[in-house]
Protein backbone atom coordinates (compact mmCIF):
# COMPACT_ATOMS: atom_id res chain seq x y z
CA UNK A 1 0.00 0.00 0.00
CA UNK A 2 1.18 3.47 -1.07
CA UNK A 3 1.94 6.04 1.63
CA UNK A 4 -0.32 9.08 1.00
CA UNK A 5 1.21 12.42 2.17
CA UNK A 6 -1.42 12.57 5.18
CA UNK A 7 -0.19 9.72 6.33
CA UNK A 8 3.35 11.09 6.32
CA UNK A 9 2.45 14.24 8.02
CA UNK A 10 0.39 12.16 10.84
CA UNK A 11 2.99 10.23 11.70
CA UNK A 12 4.92 10.45 14.99
CA UNK A 13 8.27 9.92 14.63
CA UNK A 14 8.53 9.06 18.48
CA UNK A 15 6.55 7.43 20.67
CA UNK A 16 6.92 8.07 24.69
CA UNK A 17 8.98 5.34 25.32
CA UNK A 18 11.43 6.20 22.74
CA UNK A 19 11.46 9.81 23.97
CA UNK A 20 11.95 8.86 27.78
CA UNK A 21 14.91 6.50 26.80
CA UNK A 22 16.88 9.34 24.81
CA UNK A 23 16.30 12.19 27.75
CA UNK A 24 19.01 12.74 29.86
CA UNK A 25 17.32 13.12 32.79
CA UNK A 26 15.87 9.73 32.74
CA UNK A 27 19.38 8.33 32.89
CA UNK A 28 20.10 10.86 36.27
CA UNK A 29 16.99 9.39 37.40
CA UNK A 30 18.64 5.35 37.27
CA UNK A 31 21.76 6.72 38.40
CA UNK A 32 20.19 7.34 41.88
CA UNK A 33 17.90 4.93 42.46
CA UNK A 34 21.18 2.98 41.62
CA UNK A 35 23.03 4.95 44.24
CA UNK A 36 20.17 4.78 46.60
CA UNK A 37 20.03 1.20 46.39
CA UNK A 38 23.21 0.50 46.65
CA UNK A 39 23.72 2.39 50.09
CA UNK A 40 20.90 0.95 51.01
CA UNK A 41 22.66 -2.26 51.08
CA UNK A 42 26.23 -0.88 51.92
CA UNK A 43 25.27 1.11 54.87
CA UNK A 44 23.25 0.44 57.66
CA UNK A 45 22.67 4.77 58.43
CA UNK A 46 21.30 5.24 54.79
CA UNK A 47 17.95 4.20 54.62
CA UNK A 48 16.96 4.96 57.70
CA UNK A 49 14.18 7.93 58.56
CA UNK A 50 16.74 10.43 59.58
CA UNK A 51 18.73 10.10 56.75
CA UNK A 52 16.46 10.37 54.21
CA UNK A 53 15.05 13.45 55.79
CA UNK A 54 18.05 14.91 55.80
CA UNK A 55 18.64 14.36 52.69
CA UNK A 56 15.41 15.48 51.59
CA UNK A 57 15.72 18.57 53.22
CA UNK A 58 19.23 19.60 51.93
CA UNK A 59 18.05 18.84 48.03
CA UNK A 60 15.73 21.41 48.29
CA UNK A 61 17.67 24.67 48.95
CA UNK A 62 20.32 23.89 45.70
CA UNK A 63 16.58 22.14 43.68
CA UNK A 64 14.64 26.04 44.01
CA UNK A 65 17.41 28.02 43.04
CA UNK A 66 18.00 25.35 40.08
CA UNK A 67 14.65 25.78 39.32
CA UNK A 68 14.83 29.44 38.82
CA UNK A 69 18.75 29.02 37.04
CA UNK A 70 16.54 26.50 34.50
CA UNK A 71 14.89 29.66 33.38
CA UNK A 72 17.88 31.37 32.40
CA UNK A 73 19.61 28.82 31.30
CA UNK A 74 17.28 27.82 28.93
CA UNK A 75 17.20 31.26 27.03
CA UNK A 76 21.42 30.56 27.05
CA UNK A 77 21.71 33.04 30.32
CA UNK A 78 23.38 32.84 33.17
CA UNK A 79 23.17 33.92 36.36
CA UNK A 80 26.26 34.04 39.19
CA UNK A 81 24.75 36.22 41.62
CA UNK A 82 22.02 33.51 43.24
CA UNK A 83 24.51 32.83 46.14
CA UNK A 84 24.61 36.07 47.01
CA UNK A 85 20.72 37.05 45.93
CA UNK A 86 19.98 34.43 48.43
CA UNK A 87 22.32 35.47 51.50
CA UNK A 88 21.48 39.19 50.82
CA UNK A 89 17.68 38.10 50.75
CA UNK A 90 18.11 36.08 54.01
CA UNK A 91 19.95 38.91 55.39
CA UNK A 92 17.08 41.67 54.65
CA UNK A 93 14.26 39.36 56.34
CA UNK A 94 16.46 38.94 59.70
CA UNK A 95 17.16 42.40 59.59
CA UNK A 96 14.01 43.55 59.23
CA UNK A 97 12.53 40.97 61.57
CA UNK A 98 14.81 41.64 64.63
CA UNK A 99 14.35 45.28 64.06
CA UNK A 100 11.04 44.05 64.93
CA UNK A 101 8.97 44.11 62.61
CA UNK A 102 6.68 41.23 61.72
CA UNK A 103 7.03 38.20 59.47
CA UNK A 104 4.95 39.62 56.63
CA UNK A 105 6.82 42.46 56.27
CA UNK A 106 10.30 40.71 56.70
CA UNK A 107 9.11 38.29 53.21
CA UNK A 108 7.56 41.29 51.47
CA UNK A 109 11.12 42.99 51.96
CA UNK A 110 12.62 39.97 51.29
CA UNK A 111 11.20 39.35 47.97
CA UNK A 112 10.82 42.80 47.01
CA UNK A 113 14.61 42.87 47.37
CA UNK A 114 15.24 39.48 45.21
CA UNK A 115 13.13 41.18 42.82
CA UNK A 116 14.68 44.47 42.30
CA UNK A 117 17.92 42.84 41.53
CA UNK A 118 16.52 40.45 39.23
CA UNK A 119 15.24 43.50 37.27
CA UNK A 120 18.31 45.12 37.49
CA UNK A 121 20.47 42.21 36.08
CA UNK A 122 17.58 41.45 33.60
CA UNK A 123 17.42 45.53 32.15
CA UNK A 124 21.79 45.65 31.73
CA UNK A 125 21.59 42.13 29.97
CA UNK A 126 18.33 42.42 27.71
CA UNK A 127 18.05 46.38 26.96
CA UNK A 128 22.41 47.79 27.15
CA UNK A 129 23.64 44.67 25.66
CA UNK A 130 25.46 43.55 28.63
CA UNK A 131 26.99 39.68 28.98
CA UNK A 132 25.08 37.79 31.22
CA UNK A 133 28.43 36.36 32.88
CA UNK A 134 29.83 39.59 33.79
CA UNK A 135 26.67 41.18 34.79
CA UNK A 136 25.67 38.50 37.40
CA UNK A 137 29.80 37.95 38.11
CA UNK A 138 28.94 41.71 39.47
CA UNK A 139 25.97 41.28 41.52
CA UNK A 140 27.44 38.10 42.59
CA UNK A 141 29.94 41.04 44.57
CA UNK A 142 27.74 43.64 45.12
CA UNK A 143 24.85 41.63 46.71
CA UNK A 144 26.95 39.73 49.41
CA UNK A 145 28.52 43.06 50.02
CA UNK A 146 25.50 44.51 50.83
CA UNK A 147 24.38 41.94 52.64
CA UNK A 148 27.41 42.77 55.17
CA UNK A 149 26.71 46.12 55.07
CA UNK A 150 22.87 45.40 56.17
CA UNK A 151 23.83 43.65 59.03
CA UNK A 152 27.12 44.84 60.17
CA UNK A 153 28.95 41.84 59.36
CA UNK A 154 27.38 40.16 62.33
CA UNK A 155 25.24 36.51 62.83
CA UNK A 156 21.56 37.74 63.22
CA UNK A 157 19.65 34.31 64.95
CA UNK A 158 16.97 36.41 66.52
CA UNK A 159 14.35 37.51 64.51
CA UNK A 160 12.08 39.81 66.91
CA UNK A 161 7.69 38.80 68.07
CA UNK A 162 7.62 36.13 64.66
CA UNK A 163 11.02 34.21 65.60
CA UNK A 164 8.90 30.75 65.95
CA UNK A 165 6.67 31.26 63.02
CA UNK A 166 9.44 31.72 60.85
CA UNK A 167 11.31 28.55 62.26
CA UNK A 168 7.91 26.61 61.52
CA UNK A 169 7.99 27.99 58.16
CA UNK A 170 11.22 26.54 57.34
CA UNK A 171 12.05 23.59 59.97
CA UNK A 172 8.69 22.61 60.43
CA UNK A 173 6.58 19.45 58.78
CA UNK A 174 3.13 20.40 58.83
CA UNK A 175 2.19 17.39 56.33
CA UNK A 176 2.28 13.51 56.55
CA UNK A 177 5.95 14.51 58.42
CA UNK A 178 7.77 15.42 55.26
CA UNK A 179 10.14 18.80 55.58
CA UNK A 180 8.46 22.17 54.99
CA UNK A 181 11.00 22.81 52.58
CA UNK A 182 10.44 19.64 50.30
CA UNK A 183 6.92 20.76 50.15
CA UNK A 184 7.77 23.80 48.79
CA UNK A 185 10.37 22.67 46.12
CA UNK A 186 7.46 19.87 44.62
CA UNK A 187 5.32 22.89 44.67
CA UNK A 188 7.43 25.54 43.01
CA UNK A 189 8.75 22.43 40.17
CA UNK A 190 4.71 22.03 39.42
CA UNK A 191 4.74 25.35 38.69
CA UNK A 192 7.82 25.61 36.88
CA UNK A 193 7.08 22.90 34.97
CA UNK A 194 3.95 24.10 33.92
CA UNK A 195 4.89 27.43 32.93
CA UNK A 196 7.95 25.68 30.45
CA UNK A 197 5.73 23.29 28.88
CA UNK A 198 1.89 24.82 28.79
CA UNK A 199 2.36 28.50 28.67
CA UNK A 200 3.03 31.24 25.58
CA UNK A 201 6.13 32.83 27.79
CA UNK A 202 7.73 29.37 28.63
CA UNK A 203 7.47 28.94 25.00
CA UNK A 204 9.08 31.50 24.41
CA UNK A 205 11.93 31.23 26.12
CA UNK A 206 12.56 28.21 24.76
CA UNK A 207 12.49 29.77 21.16
CA UNK A 208 15.23 32.49 22.46
CA UNK A 209 17.53 29.94 23.61
CA UNK A 210 16.84 28.24 20.31
CA UNK A 211 17.78 31.46 17.96
CA UNK A 212 17.19 34.45 19.37
CA UNK A 213 17.31 36.35 16.64
CA UNK A 214 14.24 34.21 14.90
CA UNK A 215 12.46 34.81 18.11
CA UNK A 216 12.88 38.53 17.60
CA UNK A 217 12.21 38.48 13.82
CA UNK A 218 8.85 36.72 14.48
CA UNK A 219 7.71 39.37 17.04
CA UNK A 220 8.25 37.42 20.57
CA UNK A 221 8.79 40.50 23.03
CA UNK A 222 12.72 39.27 23.54
CA UNK A 223 13.75 41.90 25.70
CA UNK A 224 10.77 42.00 28.72
CA UNK A 225 10.94 38.10 28.88
CA UNK A 226 14.83 38.45 29.61
CA UNK A 227 14.20 40.44 32.01
CA UNK A 228 11.27 38.14 33.55
CA UNK A 229 13.78 35.15 33.12
CA UNK A 230 16.63 36.95 35.64
CA UNK A 231 13.84 38.27 38.12
CA UNK A 232 12.13 34.73 38.57
CA UNK A 233 15.97 33.27 38.97
CA UNK A 234 16.59 36.02 41.87
CA UNK A 235 13.35 35.43 43.31
CA UNK A 236 13.69 31.60 43.63
CA UNK A 237 17.09 32.73 45.44
CA UNK A 238 14.59 35.31 47.11
CA UNK A 239 12.71 31.97 48.08
CA UNK A 240 15.53 29.70 48.82
CA UNK A 241 16.95 32.07 51.88
CA UNK A 242 14.16 33.01 53.33
CA UNK A 243 12.96 29.10 53.88
CA UNK A 244 16.77 27.97 54.76
CA UNK A 245 16.61 31.32 57.31
CA UNK A 246 13.91 29.41 59.11
CA UNK A 247 15.52 26.25 58.65
CA UNK A 248 19.42 27.63 60.14
CA UNK A 249 17.80 29.95 62.71
CA UNK A 250 20.21 31.93 62.13
CA UNK A 251 22.29 34.06 59.24
CA UNK A 252 25.34 34.68 58.33
CA UNK A 253 27.18 36.53 55.67
CA UNK A 254 28.80 33.32 54.11
CA UNK A 255 25.34 31.91 53.43
CA UNK A 256 25.15 30.64 49.75
CA UNK A 257 28.62 31.24 49.33
CA UNK A 258 29.76 29.29 46.17
CA UNK A 259 26.44 28.21 45.55
CA UNK A 260 25.89 29.15 42.08
CA UNK A 261 28.09 26.77 41.06
CA UNK A 262 26.27 23.88 42.61
CA UNK A 263 22.87 25.02 41.52
CA UNK A 264 24.23 25.45 37.65
CA UNK A 265 26.02 22.12 38.13
CA UNK A 266 22.49 20.63 39.21
CA UNK A 267 20.51 21.93 35.95
CA UNK A 268 23.25 20.71 34.07
CA UNK A 269 23.33 17.15 35.51
CA UNK A 270 19.70 17.25 34.43
CA UNK A 271 19.88 17.93 31.08
CA UNK A 272 20.12 21.59 30.82
CA UNK A 273 22.37 22.76 28.13
CA UNK A 274 24.63 25.88 28.90
CA UNK A 275 24.24 27.12 24.95
CA UNK A 276 19.92 27.23 25.33
CA UNK A 277 17.00 26.04 24.32
CA UNK A 278 16.79 22.83 26.57
CA UNK A 279 16.18 22.13 30.50
CA UNK A 280 13.65 20.94 32.36
CA UNK A 281 12.61 21.27 35.76
CA UNK A 282 11.99 17.96 37.15
CA UNK A 283 15.85 17.76 35.75
CA UNK A 284 16.82 20.88 38.00
CA UNK A 285 15.35 18.72 40.97
CA UNK A 286 16.80 15.28 39.85
CA UNK A 287 20.09 16.91 38.97
CA UNK A 288 20.19 18.75 42.49
CA UNK A 289 19.02 14.79 44.20
CA UNK A 290 22.66 13.24 42.75
CA UNK A 291 24.64 15.76 44.02
CA UNK A 292 22.71 15.51 47.47
CA UNK A 293 23.16 11.57 47.42
CA UNK A 294 26.54 11.56 46.07
CA UNK A 295 27.51 14.11 49.06
CA UNK A 296 25.58 11.90 51.75
CA UNK A 297 26.62 8.60 50.45
CA UNK A 298 30.72 9.63 50.66
CA UNK A 299 30.16 10.85 54.70
CA UNK A 300 28.04 7.53 55.10
CA UNK A 301 30.78 5.17 53.52
CA UNK A 302 33.60 7.19 55.20
CA UNK A 303 35.19 8.70 52.14
CA UNK A 304 37.47 11.84 53.28
CA UNK A 305 35.48 14.39 52.15
CA UNK A 306 38.22 16.03 50.52
CA UNK A 307 37.14 13.57 47.45
CA UNK A 308 33.53 15.12 47.27
CA UNK A 309 34.41 17.93 44.62
CA UNK A 310 36.31 15.18 42.64
CA UNK A 311 33.09 13.07 42.30
CA UNK A 312 30.68 15.88 41.73
CA UNK A 313 33.06 17.00 39.09
CA UNK A 314 32.68 13.43 37.70
CA UNK A 315 28.85 13.37 37.89
CA UNK A 316 28.56 16.66 35.88
CA UNK A 317 31.14 15.36 33.01
CA UNK A 318 29.45 12.11 33.25
CA UNK A 319 25.84 13.34 32.72
CA UNK A 320 27.10 15.31 29.94
CA UNK A 321 29.19 12.71 28.39
CA UNK A 322 25.85 10.60 27.58
CA UNK A 323 24.34 13.64 26.18
CA UNK A 324 27.39 14.09 23.65
CA UNK A 325 27.27 10.09 23.03
CA UNK A 326 23.79 10.57 21.81
CA UNK A 327 24.45 13.24 19.80
CA UNK A 328 27.67 11.94 17.69
CA UNK A 329 25.07 8.44 17.27
CA UNK A 330 22.37 11.24 15.70
CA UNK A 331 25.09 12.69 13.38
CA UNK A 332 26.32 9.52 12.32
CA UNK B 1 -6.11 46.78 -8.79
CA UNK B 2 -2.78 46.46 -7.03
CA UNK B 3 -2.35 45.12 -3.75
CA UNK B 4 0.83 47.06 -3.08
CA UNK B 5 1.78 50.25 -4.39
CA UNK B 6 4.88 52.56 -3.90
CA UNK B 7 5.07 55.81 -5.07
CA UNK B 8 8.22 57.44 -5.40
CA UNK B 9 9.85 55.81 -2.44
CA UNK B 10 13.41 56.60 -1.55
CA UNK B 11 15.92 56.26 1.78
CA UNK B 12 18.94 57.32 2.35
CA UNK B 13 21.25 56.44 5.06
CA UNK B 14 23.26 59.64 5.79
CA UNK B 15 24.98 60.45 2.60
CA UNK B 16 24.01 56.78 1.28
CA UNK B 17 21.24 56.95 -1.14
CA UNK B 18 19.90 53.21 -0.69
CA UNK B 19 17.27 53.64 -2.43
CA UNK B 20 16.04 55.97 -4.98
CA UNK B 21 12.77 57.35 -6.47
CA UNK B 22 11.39 53.80 -7.06
CA UNK B 23 7.42 53.21 -7.88
CA UNK B 24 6.33 49.73 -8.31
CA UNK B 25 3.21 47.94 -7.94
CA UNK B 26 2.09 44.45 -7.18
CA UNK B 27 -1.29 42.68 -8.38
CA UNK B 28 -2.90 40.46 -6.18
CA UNK B 29 -2.17 36.61 -8.09
CA UNK B 30 1.09 37.54 -9.29
CA UNK B 31 5.05 36.62 -8.50
CA UNK B 32 7.26 39.26 -8.83
CA UNK B 33 11.04 38.61 -9.17
CA UNK B 34 13.34 41.37 -7.39
CA UNK B 35 16.67 41.15 -9.11
CA UNK B 36 19.59 42.98 -8.44
CA UNK B 37 23.22 42.81 -7.61
CA UNK B 38 24.71 43.23 -3.65
CA UNK B 39 23.97 46.54 -2.71
CA UNK B 40 21.79 47.35 -5.05
CA UNK B 41 18.77 48.24 -2.88
CA UNK B 42 16.47 45.14 -2.60
CA UNK B 43 16.88 44.45 0.81
CA UNK B 44 16.08 48.09 1.70
CA UNK B 45 13.36 48.40 -0.19
CA UNK B 46 11.84 44.86 1.15
CA UNK B 47 12.66 45.83 4.98
CA UNK B 48 11.06 49.11 3.94
CA UNK B 49 7.49 46.91 3.60
CA UNK B 50 8.10 44.41 6.09
CA UNK B 51 8.24 47.74 8.47
CA UNK B 52 11.82 47.25 9.47
CA UNK B 53 12.38 51.15 9.00
CA UNK B 54 10.40 53.80 7.54
CA UNK B 55 11.31 55.56 3.69
CA UNK B 56 12.64 59.00 3.94
CA UNK B 57 10.14 59.77 1.04
CA UNK B 58 7.42 58.50 -0.98
CA UNK B 59 4.54 56.46 0.09
CA UNK B 60 2.98 53.21 0.68
CA UNK B 61 -0.15 52.02 -0.34
CA UNK B 62 -2.39 48.59 0.62
CA UNK B 63 -5.51 48.43 -1.26
CA UNK B 64 -5.83 52.17 -2.20
CA UNK B 65 -5.15 53.28 1.49
CA UNK B 66 -2.24 54.59 2.76
CA UNK B 67 0.12 52.33 4.50
CA UNK B 68 2.42 53.46 7.22
CA UNK B 69 4.11 51.03 9.40
CA UNK B 70 6.50 51.49 12.33
CA UNK B 71 7.40 47.43 13.22
CA UNK B 72 7.61 44.26 11.60
CA UNK B 73 4.44 43.56 13.73
CA UNK B 74 2.31 46.02 11.79
CA UNK B 75 3.38 44.53 8.23
CA UNK B 76 2.06 41.51 9.88
CA UNK B 77 -1.29 42.73 10.85
CA UNK B 78 -1.27 44.34 7.47
CA UNK B 79 -1.36 40.97 5.88
CA UNK B 80 2.31 41.56 4.60
CA UNK B 81 4.65 38.19 5.73
CA UNK B 82 8.17 37.62 5.31
CA UNK B 83 10.09 34.59 4.75
CA UNK B 84 13.60 35.79 5.90
CA UNK B 85 16.53 34.50 4.33
CA UNK B 86 17.71 32.54 7.20
CA UNK B 87 14.53 31.52 7.42
CA UNK B 88 14.41 32.69 10.99
CA UNK B 89 13.55 28.54 12.71
CA UNK B 90 14.49 28.02 15.91
CA UNK B 91 16.35 24.40 15.26
CA UNK B 92 14.76 22.97 19.61
CA UNK B 93 11.58 23.44 18.32
CA UNK B 94 8.94 21.30 16.64
CA UNK B 95 7.93 22.46 13.07
CA UNK B 96 4.67 23.58 14.56
CA UNK B 97 5.87 25.29 17.65
CA UNK B 98 7.91 27.14 14.83
CA UNK B 99 5.07 27.66 12.64
CA UNK B 100 2.88 29.15 15.72
CA UNK B 101 6.48 31.27 16.58
CA UNK B 102 4.81 34.85 17.93
CA UNK B 103 1.41 34.14 17.65
CA UNK B 104 0.67 30.73 19.38
CA UNK B 105 -2.85 29.58 20.00
CA UNK B 106 -4.07 28.74 23.36
CA UNK B 107 -7.17 27.83 25.20
CA UNK B 108 -8.90 28.20 28.81
CA UNK B 109 -10.28 31.35 30.07
CA UNK B 110 -9.35 34.80 31.21
CA UNK B 111 -5.74 34.59 32.62
CA UNK B 112 -5.85 31.08 32.81
CA UNK B 113 -4.75 30.34 29.35
CA UNK B 114 -2.74 26.92 28.09
CA UNK B 115 -0.81 26.14 25.22
CA UNK B 116 -3.36 24.62 22.62
CA UNK B 117 -0.86 21.53 21.16
CA UNK B 118 -3.48 19.59 19.36
CA UNK B 119 -5.00 22.51 17.53
CA UNK B 120 -1.40 23.72 16.50
CA UNK B 121 -0.55 20.04 15.52
CA UNK B 122 -3.49 19.47 13.53
CA UNK B 123 -3.47 22.87 11.53
CA UNK B 124 0.40 23.27 10.81
CA UNK B 125 -0.29 19.25 9.39
CA UNK B 126 -3.19 20.88 7.09
CA UNK B 127 -0.47 23.39 5.82
CA UNK B 128 1.85 21.11 5.22
CA UNK B 129 -0.66 18.91 3.27
CA UNK B 130 -1.84 22.10 1.20
CA UNK B 131 1.92 22.66 0.46
CA UNK B 132 2.16 18.90 -0.31
CA UNK B 133 5.38 19.12 1.72
CA UNK B 134 6.46 15.90 3.58
CA UNK B 135 6.79 17.71 6.81
CA UNK B 136 5.81 16.29 10.09
CA UNK B 137 4.35 19.11 12.50
CA UNK B 138 5.87 17.05 15.44
CA UNK B 139 9.52 17.00 14.27
CA UNK B 140 12.05 18.95 15.38
CA UNK B 141 13.13 21.64 12.95
CA UNK B 142 16.86 20.68 13.99
CA UNK B 143 16.24 17.35 11.59
CA UNK B 144 14.94 18.40 8.67
CA UNK B 145 15.94 18.64 5.23
CA UNK B 146 15.99 22.42 3.76
CA UNK B 147 13.05 21.89 1.74
CA UNK B 148 11.27 20.81 4.53
CA UNK B 149 13.14 24.14 6.74
CA UNK B 150 11.14 26.35 3.58
CA UNK B 151 8.35 24.67 4.00
CA UNK B 152 8.08 25.80 7.58
CA UNK B 153 9.01 29.31 7.13
CA UNK B 154 5.92 29.32 4.10
CA UNK B 155 3.60 27.51 6.12
CA UNK B 156 4.01 30.33 8.81
CA UNK B 157 2.90 33.18 6.40
CA UNK B 158 -0.35 30.55 5.49
CA UNK B 159 -1.89 31.27 8.98
CA UNK B 160 -3.49 34.11 8.43
CA UNK B 161 -5.11 35.72 5.26
CA UNK B 162 -1.79 37.11 3.70
CA UNK B 163 -2.17 39.03 0.52
CA UNK B 164 1.51 39.22 0.03
CA UNK B 165 4.50 37.11 0.81
CA UNK B 166 7.68 38.43 0.53
CA UNK B 167 10.66 35.76 0.11
CA UNK B 168 14.07 36.43 0.53
CA UNK B 169 16.43 34.57 -1.37
CA UNK B 170 14.51 31.57 -0.86
CA UNK B 171 16.33 29.15 -3.12
CA UNK B 172 19.61 30.17 -2.15
CA UNK B 173 21.87 27.17 -0.35
CA UNK B 174 20.05 24.22 -1.32
CA UNK B 175 19.92 21.15 -3.23
CA UNK B 176 18.44 20.87 -6.88
CA UNK B 177 15.45 18.96 -5.83
CA UNK B 178 14.62 21.12 -2.86
CA UNK B 179 14.74 24.03 -4.98
CA UNK B 180 11.70 22.62 -7.21
CA UNK B 181 10.04 22.06 -3.79
CA UNK B 182 10.51 25.65 -3.05
CA UNK B 183 9.34 26.72 -6.36
CA UNK B 184 5.98 24.92 -6.13
CA UNK B 185 5.42 26.15 -2.76
CA UNK B 186 5.47 29.48 -4.31
CA UNK B 187 3.18 28.45 -7.42
CA UNK B 188 0.67 27.17 -4.40
CA UNK B 189 0.63 30.59 -3.15
CA UNK B 190 -0.14 32.48 -6.17
CA UNK B 191 -2.74 30.05 -7.11
CA UNK B 192 -4.20 31.63 -3.83
CA UNK B 193 -4.06 34.88 -5.08
CA UNK B 194 -1.21 35.93 -3.01
CA UNK B 195 1.21 38.69 -3.94
CA UNK B 196 4.60 36.86 -4.13
CA UNK B 197 7.51 38.96 -4.27
CA UNK B 198 10.74 36.67 -4.99
CA UNK B 199 13.90 38.74 -4.54
CA UNK B 200 17.02 35.65 -5.40
CA UNK B 201 20.03 35.67 -7.75
CA UNK B 202 19.62 32.91 -9.48
CA UNK B 203 18.17 33.77 -13.01
CA UNK B 204 16.52 29.91 -13.89
CA UNK B 205 14.34 30.17 -10.35
CA UNK B 206 13.03 33.66 -11.37
CA UNK B 207 12.25 32.84 -14.86
CA UNK B 208 10.88 29.45 -14.47
CA UNK B 209 8.40 31.14 -11.55
CA UNK B 210 7.83 35.18 -11.98
CA UNK B 211 5.15 36.66 -13.96
CA UNK B 212 7.50 40.23 -13.68
CA UNK B 213 10.64 40.58 -13.39
CA UNK B 214 12.17 44.02 -11.54
CA UNK B 215 15.61 45.03 -11.92
CA UNK B 216 17.10 47.37 -9.58
CA UNK B 217 20.49 49.03 -9.97
CA UNK B 218 22.25 51.34 -7.72
CA UNK B 219 19.10 51.78 -5.61
CA UNK B 220 17.26 52.83 -9.09
CA UNK B 221 14.72 50.77 -10.55
CA UNK B 222 16.08 49.91 -14.26
CA UNK B 223 13.30 47.25 -15.36
CA UNK B 224 9.92 46.78 -14.63
CA UNK B 225 8.38 43.75 -17.40
CA UNK B 226 6.99 40.50 -17.75
CA UNK B 227 8.86 37.60 -17.91
CA UNK B 228 7.67 36.67 -21.78
CA UNK B 229 8.67 40.12 -23.05
CA UNK B 230 12.22 39.73 -21.33
CA UNK B 231 15.03 37.38 -21.48
CA UNK B 232 18.02 35.93 -19.13
CA UNK B 233 20.54 37.99 -21.56
CA UNK B 234 18.62 41.22 -21.17
CA UNK B 235 18.11 40.58 -16.68
CA UNK B 236 21.91 39.99 -16.99
CA UNK B 237 22.83 43.21 -18.61
CA UNK B 238 20.55 45.53 -16.96
CA UNK B 239 22.19 43.58 -13.23
CA UNK B 240 25.46 44.39 -14.01
CA UNK B 241 24.63 47.51 -15.98
CA UNK B 242 25.62 46.53 -19.96
CA UNK B 243 22.31 47.99 -20.24
CA UNK B 244 21.20 51.05 -19.10
CA UNK B 245 17.45 51.04 -18.89
CA UNK B 246 14.31 49.28 -20.55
Amino acid sequence: MAVTLDQTIAQKQHTLLSRVFASQTFWVVIAVILACLFLSVATDSFATTKNLYNITRNVTFVAIVALGMTFVIITGGIDLSVGSVLCLSSMVLAVTMHAGYGIEIGIAASIATALTIGAFNGVLIAYLGFPPFVVTLGMLSIARSLAMVASNNTVVFQFGPDHDKLLALGGGAWVFGIANPVLYTILLALITGFTLRWTKFGRHIFAIGGNEHAATLTGVPVRQIKVAVYMISALAAGIAGIIQTGWLGAVTTNLGAGMELQVIAATVIGGANLAGGMGTAFGAVVGAALIEVIRNSLGLLGINAFWQGTFIGGAILLAVLFDRIRNFRRND
Amino acid sequence: MAVLELTNISKHFGAIQAVNDVSLSIEAGQVVGLMGDNGAGKSTLVKMIAGNFPPSHGTMQMDGKDLVLHKPVEARQHGIEIVHQDLALCNNLTAAANVYLGRELRRGVGPFRILDYAAMYKRAGQIFAELKSETRPRDLVKQMSGGQRQAVAIARTMLSQAKIVLMDEPTAAISVRQVAEVLNLIRHLRDQGIAVVLISHRMPDVFDVADRVIVMRRGRKVADKTIASSSPEEVTGLITGAIEQV
